[in-house]
């Protein structure tokens, strides 16, 4: 239908795809707030951000894909940057949150991406470096933030089970590893659902594109597994990572609980 | 029952957050085998003492000696085991009655015999609820599991906030026998924070009155709840 009407102008064509899709959701968040469910602020900041986002992101990887395979260092930085500071801020209550996000990030998304490169998963080029490393980043940064959130609801429920054993004599990382645990194993299942729903429930991007771009389809198959395996592995370094430096940082050195109850227990 | 040593001597300790002082600088000694009731109104910084003694809140000022030791030379874990603390609430740790008994001493590398468990447990009038899981069990009996918890952990000085507070009056009465008779059994020093003066006047040979995080008042029974 919008092809009908608006021709051949493929950027034009696009921005009604994006508007037409961005409409949908906005429909959906404005019935979701006769539901008391408050959604549309944030979706309309999301939507307007994301496509500011994406417009830039297409340029500067117009000017970009021309240069240096060294470029994708600065890059994948600048995303794993960014990526820190949005999972950071579902955990402001811990401090020194950013630094543990980056290094999770950065080490969990960064090693799966140079050992994936050096075997050839990944095409040594920037053209697949950078949007599959982006990918990997993007889903390390959602780990990320469900750990933080699964973490501290967690402990935040369970302030009183954390001091008891405190106040016992036990060591902090002995009373915080059920939850540290939890948080670890609930950031990861989006992703063992993805894997696991591979093919029968969706058929994700890469594979689409694949088939658009005229490759076999069983190759294109097979390469999204590979995707979502290089994704599921820095997802769960990610996690990994972070759960070994976030505990110190939930409490003093003298093994005082830090993160407290919003209500104050 | 005390012997005139100084068990804990508590040295200008004070803590603030942000601007507000919880508890104001205060100092005070308690006997070894003395058993002190530390009393006031709600959020006079009675269970922020206990607290700032059983260090699971840092002092923003002064110390806590212990023994004449400096109490942040003490490494925190073992200061924790010399110095118990039984909350409010039992906060039980998921599993059995047994596992929660089992805790404090596993934490330092010791493993309880069943008979210890049991010997505990029959200490609390809890016999024959080793195996028994802690979500069977009543409010009362929670908080003496959490009592043998505590003690399973042979701590010289016992700190009780609030230990009756959710028993009601007969269980109230029954708890506190239980507590005075292990106090005296084990020769324990024992800071225990009430708000029932009743409670303090049957359980202490001295009374801490706290009032807006200062002492207002500190001397035997009589001379600070018959005033």
């Amino acid at each position: 239908m919008l092809e009908r009407w608006l021709g051949d102008n493929l950027l034009l064509f696009g921005l009604a795809q994006a508007l037409a899709a961005a409409g949908l959701s906005l429909l959906i968040v404005t019935v979701a707030r006769y539901l008391n469910i408050s959604l549309f602020r944030d979706s309309v900041t999301a939507l307007l951000r994301g496509l500011v986002q994406v417009v830039a992101v297409g340029f500067v990887l117009l000017l970009i894909l021309q240069s240096s395979l060294w470029v994708a260092l600065p890059v994948l930085a600048f995303m794993a940057f960014f990526a820190a500071t949005i999972a950071a801020r579902r955990a402001k209550g811990i401090p020194d949150v950013f630094s543990v996000s980056l290094m999770g990030i950065a080490l969990g998304a960064g090693a799966v991406i140079l050992v994936m490169t050096w075997l050839g998963v990944i095409d040594n080029s920037l053209a697949a470096i950078i949007p599959v490393g982006s990918m990997l980043v993007a889903n390390a940064m959602n780990t990320s933030s469900l750990f933080f959130n699964r973490l501290l609801s967690e402990v935040e429920a369970h302030v009183g089970q954390i001091e008891a054993g405190l106040s016992l004599g036990a060591a902090s990382s002995t009373v915080v590893a059920p939850y540290i645990q939890a948080a670890v194993e609930a950031s990861l299942i989006p992703r063992i659902d993805s894997i696991r729903s591979l093919g029968l429930v969706w058929i994700p991007g890469v594979m689409t594109g694949l088939i658009l771009a005229g490759d076999d389809p069983v190759y294109a198959g097979i390469y999204q597994l590979a995707v979502m395996a290089m994704i599921f592995a820095s997802a769960a370094l990610t996690s990994i990572i972070t759960s070994l430096l976030v505990r110190r940082r939930l409490f003093s050195p003298a093994e005082q609980l830090l993160v407290r109850a919003k209500d104050g227990v | 029952m005390n012997t005139n040593k100084v068990h804990l001597r508590v040295d200008q300790l004070a803590r603030q957050v942000g601007e507000q002082f919880i508890v104001e600088p205060l100092s005070f000694e308690v006997l070894c085998g003395d058993v002190m009731a530390v009393v006031g109104p709600s959020g006079s910084g009675k269970t922020s003492l206990l607290r700032l003694l059983n260090r699971l809140d840092e002092p923003s000022q002064g110390t806590v000696c212990l023994e004449g030791e400096d109490y942040r030379s003490i490494p925190t874990r073992q200061l924790r085991q010399r110095i118990g603390l039984l909350m409010q609430a039992p906060n039980l740790f998921p599993g059995t009655v047994s596992d929660n008994v089992c805790f404090g001493p596993r934490q330092r590398g010791v493993e309880l015999s069943d008979e210890e468990v049991c010997y505990l447990l029959e200490h609390v009038g809890l016999d024959g609820y080793v195996q028994r899981l802690v979500g069977q069990l009543s409010g009362g009996e929670a908080q003496r599991v959490s009592l043998a918890r505590t003690l399973a952990n042979s701590p010289e000085i016992l700190l009780l906030d609030e230990p009756t507070s959710a028993l009601d009056e007969d269980h109230k009465l029954e708890a506190e026998e239980l507590i005075m008779q292990i106090v005296a059994e084990r020769k324990l020093t024992c800071l225990v924070v009430t708000h029932d003066m009743t409670q303090a006047r049957r359980m202490a040979d001295r009374v801490l009155l706290l009032e807006k995080g200062e002492v207002a008042q500190l001397g035997t029974v009589e001379e600070v709840l018959d005033a």
